[in-house]
């Protein structure tokens, strides 16, 4: 019976070991907490909006709606910190950007267009979001492998510019999109009663696993990300690699930047996006990567962005203002990285190994 | 010449740097903007403007030039701002009173992060970052709207200039004005000469580059580590307290969005004096130079009939970007040299 | 307690995850002594001298300093118990001046007074005749300087025990000797003084005693007197000296033999790490290496030849033909394999699995859209595992768990995975334990009769002479002759490294 018990443990301590079971955990003790308090909270009903199509509405619903851009921004985010061993601050202020390119190329200098006065298509639109957006992760890319510079500080740069170039590209007019096709990547496509963000970062997903699968840039980030040193001479360019996270962000940003847009059919460049960089650092710390670069789990970061996601709906549902919002959620970090910070680590294996040593010697 | 910049500290060099291209750019504004940039009082508001931001970019300094970083400076200053307006005047507060609370705020948050980052290990970045976060979500929590402070004595203290003594100009009716200072300067100007003592004459003071400079390094001379960046914490989140006071008793008013992308222009002006973020290099003359530099921008935009407000991000977002390229430039450059 | 006795280590254990550092080791240190620590790379001898310094704290063991139990928990602790130390590394802050590298740390002065330090500073550095100014900040001075400043700070701290680990290797003969008369009057002041270097003539020029650790265990202490060279070195392995020479296998010179093609050529190459230009050739099958003593320059050559520095000139022939090598990957796609010299920065990716590590090179060379299947990389894997008999507990496992030895093994099946014409490998038996020394040197000679062209570098010249048909010594970054066949001697070597020129 011992045995079983103890091959039991051993199963149970391999998967608590595991990367992946930080942020499931994380979801799993937060949908608890709902399910005892509220259990109103994971009902989803079918309604009909406004144009009369049906769509699923739900605080559930509202997890993986809002949640979508995070998620997005956290699977380039990893990247980024995998290869480079820094965050990258800009991209809030990137999405302004590239929101911002989106709209100037759709409405051009008529800022109210009506439903068929556009200038363009909205594939092409965004495609030149995306070479913007790509052009500015580009750019972070040179100053962080090329130059060398930090990170973080190398991004302030874009942080402090970003909001302005955003304003600047539309001559801080405010462009509204009547269109009501353009609201559909934010909103619901008729006929389909699932928020389309949804499959916009599950579509996004799939690329990422494919793209995991099928080149080798996980292997090269991770080992860059590790020892440059060895990766140079194992062959590989660590500048080139460092450099392309940041442009693969760059296309992430787009994709967000899109969405959020939609969402509004507008933007407002000094709040849109606001605080995102930090939700999505957050999301690859919660995920259980190391900040410092290095092994990584995709996943992990994206199961951490819907944890923050489920975490600000939940605060909600219980009338916290958005404003104070920042304060919860500064306490969960700071108890995850209290308790993920190896000397923390050590000091509580060393507590529940005496009590065992001193059963042992009994 | 070459072997003076080569005996010359890193720290020095990036300093001469900053001076020189802070005196180019003032000058340039006199010359091609004019008037407005030879009157003392111009000069002066930049400083009555900036005070609050001068001592945070001394904290941030001492903190970088330690190998740390701490953006919880700005959310230090909402929820300073905040917590002693409520106190001012909802409770009836007075004046000493809300200063020691804008201390005991500083101290509580030096003595939380330092210990998180010093004995913990966990990276300033991250820690700070929560205390961003908590700093703007408390302030919301204590009040959420903005409000003017009314309290008289308050009010009194913050409208109190003093004299330049030998300075002033003659205003459009003919009248000799004085240039005058807010008292948040002469508190600025004051924390910018005991940081910079504290930095250049004391053992704890040098302690500070030396663990900046190399980790391992220091610990092997027989630097106790973790208390110095433990103290480099502390005191730059006190001295962040005080810069959140003097801010508010710039602006008067307790708002959440007080302080806003302060930590963002404090790192960016300790960078633009010369600090760098790897640590061991930095002067503390350089981060008030850099806070001036910042400042000027903001004030050629404006006056420079680029009225639309994106100009000065810009601006400030490539100067920045020019200065970290130089450092980043400079340093690789010098490296090469003393393998030759 | 002996009379006299300055410093005693009793029983001192220390281990660190998957290796046992130091196993019941003792040490004595008297008054006035200069007290030689030698051994092998990986005996223990650094790790000793990081417990006596407080860098790490020992498992076991009593530690006695003057008569006085004492325990050292921390640098700070050990520099006011009077012992200093000179590492081998530079252990200054550089972005101090001269002076303040000198004194910081060491007074509970609140003020610095800056005058009074310079003075004290610019007096001591004429003094010990160390061509430094002061106030100078110390990344503007050259490596031997800076090494000679952590001297001056060490000798200046009025200390009972001087500790130099290593501190010669970055200085030149007259250097040396500066230290030397300054470690002889600090004797005589009664300062007691442990001295590790890898250099035998300088251990019997200044020491009165040998202490030799063997593979974390002690071995013996010996007056210098009583204990020749020959048996020094015998002592430091391990191994009686006759039975050494007997392991040599091959007695072919294979480069005198026409009819072996060339595999690799390179004339005039030279890198940004500041070698003269080369000339350089290896036959298919030979084994050859670099000699010459730490920083003449044999690993800049070899990573020259990988393209791991920047090449500054040179043409290089593979197989007859010219090609361009500028990069690693230029070398790997010709066929060249590179182990690097230090381990841990160059080598491991720590936190990545042994699978990956094993796979990484072969991956790369694949591209960047191949990825190996998984049942792929973990066929390679397993395969390499039981090939080179590399102890881990999985293919997953990641590799900074495993010992310094099997890490260097997942190293070489790395690059035996490549299946490289020409396989260099930079001290492959740095720091690891004996028994996969002897692997690592057997393989080489089963590789190279199998076919593969071989460039053999290792401190340990033994090592050389029996896997290596011919050697090319260096001396101060230039290639300063060639020794094959009769010359391959141990005192040759000595004599060709020391001046009296080889033509080869």
């Amino acid at each position: 019976m011992s045995a079983k018990k103890n091959s039991l443990s051993d199963l149970f301590g391999k998967i608590v070991r595991q990367q992946i079971f930080i942020p499931i955990a994380a979801l799993f003790i937060l949908l608890l907490f709902n399910l005892i308090f509220d259990p109103g909270f994971f009902v989803i009903t079918l309604g009909e909006n406004s144009a009369g199509d049906p769509v699923l509405s739900g605080n559930l619903i509202t997890v993986i709606n809002m949640g979508s851009e995070l998620a997005i921004l956290a699977i380039g985010m990893t990247f980024v910190t995998a290869a480079s061993g820094g965050q990258d601050i800009s991209v809030g202020a990137a999405i302004a950007i590239a929101g911002s390119v989106l709209l100037r190329v759709l409405c051009g200098d008529n800022t109210r267009p009506a439903a068929g006065e556009l200038q363009t298509s909205f594939l092409v639109a965004f495609i030149v979001s995306c070479i913007v957006a790509m052009a500015f992760g580009a750019f972070n890319g040179v100053l962080v492998s090329i130059f060398k510079i930090q990170p973080m500080v190398a991004t302030l740069i874009l942080y402090t510019a970003g909001r302005s170039i955003a304003a600047w590209i539309n001559n801080n007019e405010l462009p509204i999109i009547s269109d009501p096709e353009f609201g559909y990547f934010g909103g619901f496509i008729p006929g389909i009663p699932v928020p389309t963000p949804v499959f916009i970062a599950i579509a996004c997903m799939i690329v990422a696993a494919l793209v995991l699968k099928f080149t080798n840039l996980g292997l090269y980030t991770q080992a860059v990300g590790i020892n440059e040193n060895s990766s140079r001479l194992n062959g590989l360019n660590p500048v080139f690699i460092k450099w392309l996270t940041f442009v693969i962000l760059g296309l992430c940003v787009a994709v967000a930047a899109l969405i959020k847009v939609s969402r509004l059919s507008s933007i407002n460049y000094s709040v849109i996006a606001k605080d995102i960089e930090m939700d999505a650092i957050l999301a690859v710390a919660l995920g259980g990567n190391a900040l410092s670069g290095g092994k990584f789990n995709l996943w992990a970061s994206i199961i951490g962005a819907y944890v923050i996601q489920l975490l600000t709906t939940t605060l909600f549902k219980y009338e916290v203002p958005s404003d104070a919002l920042p304060a919860y959620k500064a306490v969960v970090v700071i108890l995850l990285v209290v308790f993920s910070a190896p000397t923390v680590r050590e000091k509580l294996a060393h507590l529940k190994k005496s009590p065992a040593a001193k059963k042992g010697v009994a | 010449m070459s072997k003076k910049i080569r005996n010359m500290t890193d720290s020095n060099m990036l300093l001469s740097i900053t001076i020189i291209v802070f005196l180019l750019m003032y000058i340039g504004a006199i010359i091609f903007q004019g008037k407005g940039f030879t009157k003392p009082q111009t000069f002066f508001n930049i400083l009555n403007a900036n005070a609050g931001l001068i001592i945070l970019a001394c904290a941030e300094s001492l903190v970088m030039i330690t190998g740390g970083i701490d953006i919880s400076v700005g959310g230090m200053t909402a929820l300073v701002s905040m917590c002693c307006a409520v106190y001012l005047d909802h409770h009836n507060g007075n004046v000493p009173v809300s200063m020691l609370i804008a201390l005991l705020i500083g101290l509580a948050y030096g003595l939380v992060q330092g210990y998180l980052v010093a004995y913990l290990d966990i990276q300033p970045f991250i820690v700070s970052l929560a205390g961003m976060f908590f700093a703007r979500g408390m302030t919301t929590i204590v009040n959420s709207d903005p409000f003017n402070v009314v309290n008289e004595q308050f009010v009194a203290l913050k409208l109190t200039r003093i004299n330049v003594p030998g300075m002033g100009s003659i205003n459009k009716k003919g009248v000799y004005v004085n240039a005058y200072v807010e008292i948040g300067v002469i508190i600025a100007i004051l924390i910018v000469i005991l940081m910079f003592v504290m930095l250049r004459w004391t053992k704890l003071g040098r302690s500070f580059y030396a663990v900046g400079g190399n980790k391992q390094s220091a610990l092997m001379l027989g630097i106790n580590v973790k208390k110095t960046k433990f103290l480099s914490h502390l005191i730059c989140s006190v001295l962040a307290g005080i810069g959140g006071y003097v801010y508010f008793l710039h602006v008067g008013s307790g708002a959440v969005t007080n302080g806003q992308g302060a930590e963002m222009n404090a790192i960016a002006s300790s960078i633009i004096g010369g600090t760098m973020l790897t640590g061991g290099v930095g002067n503390i003359i350089g981060s008030f130079i850099g806070v001036l530099s910042l400042a000027t921008i903001q004030n050629i935009v404006a006056t420079a009939g680029l009225g639309e407000a994106w100009w000065t991000g810009i601006t400030i977002a490539a100067m920045l970007c020019l200065f970290l390229v130089i450092q980043s430039v400079l340093m690789a450059r010098k490296k090469k040299m003393m393998k030759k | 307690m002996s009379e006299g006795a300055l410093l005693e280590l009793r029983g001192i254990y220390k281990s660190f995850p998957g290796v046992k550092a130091l196993q019941n080791v003792d040490f004595n240190l008297r008054k006035g002594e200069i007290h030689a620590l030698m051994g092998e790379n990986g005996a223990g001898k650094s790790t000793l001298i990081k417990v006596l310094t407080g860098v790490y704290t020992k498992d076991e063991g009593d530690i006695t300093l003057d008569g006085q139990s004492v325990n050292i928990r921390s640098p700070q602790d050990a520099q006011h118990m009077g012992i200093s130390t000179v590492y081998q590394e530079i252990t200054l802050c550089p972005n101090l001046s001269v002076a303040e590298n000198i004194y910081i740390g060491r007074s509970d002065n609140v003020i610095q007074n800056w005058k009074e330090m310079f003075s004290g500073a610019e007096k001591m550095l004429k003094a010990l005749d160390i061509p430094a100014e002061a106030t100078a900040q110390l990344a503007s001075c050259s490596i031997a300087v800076q090494q000679m400043v952590a001297i001056a700070r060490a000798v200046d701290m009025d200390c009972k025990v001087l500790i130099l680990d290593e501190p010669t290797s970055s200085l030149d003969d007259q250097e040396v000797q500066k230290l030397f008369k300054l470690m002889r009057d600090l004797k005589e002041r009664g300062v007691g003084i442990i001295f590790v270097t890898h250099f035998l003539d300088q251990v019997y020029e200044v020491c009165d005693k040998i202490t030799v650790l063997r593979d974390g265990k002690l071995v013996g202490e010996y007056p210098i007197k009583e204990l020749p060279r020959v048996e020094l070195v015998s002592k430091m392995l391990g191994k009686e000296l006759d039975d050494m020479s007997e392991i040599k296998t091959h007695d072919v010179v294979k480069d005198d033999d026409d009819s072996v093609p060339v595999i690799y050529e390179a004339e005039g190459l030279s890198s940004t790490e500041g070698i003269k230009p080369f000339d350089f050739h290896i036959k298919k099958g030979e084994v050859n290496g670099f000699v010459g003593l730490l920083g003449s320059g044999r690993s800049e050559c070899v990573r020259a030849i990988f393209g791991a520095d920047r090449v500054l000139s040179g043409t290089v022939k593979k197989n007859g033909k010219i090609v361009k090598i500028q990069k690693p990957i230029d070398a790997m796609k010709n066929g060249i394999a590179y182990l690097p010299e230090d381990r841990k920065v160059d080598g491991i990716i720590g936190e990545l699995s042994v699978k990956d590590n094993i796979i990484l090179a072969l991956q790369v060379m694949k591209g960047f859209f191949k990825p190996l299947s998984k049942s792929e990389a973990e066929a390679f894997a397993a395969e390499y595992i039981d090939m080179l008999k590399i102890k881990t507990a999985s293919a997953d496992t990641p590799i900074k768990s495993l010992s310094g030895g099997n890490q260097q093994k997942c190293i070489v099946a790395r690059w035996l995975l490549t299946h490289p014409e020409y396989l260099i490998l930079d001290e492959p038996t740095r720091g690891i334990d004996v028994g996969t020394k002897v692997d690592i040197q057997k393989l080489v000679l089963k590789l190279a009769e199998e076919g593969m062209s071989i460039t053999f570098i290792s401190s340990e010249t033994d090592e050389m002479l029996r896997t290596c048909s011919r050697l090319i010594v260096m001396r101060d970054r230039k290639v300063v002759g060639e020794l094959k066949g009769e010359d391959l001697t141990q005192s040759k070597i000595m004599s060709t490294i020391a001046g009296g020129e080889v033509q080869s």
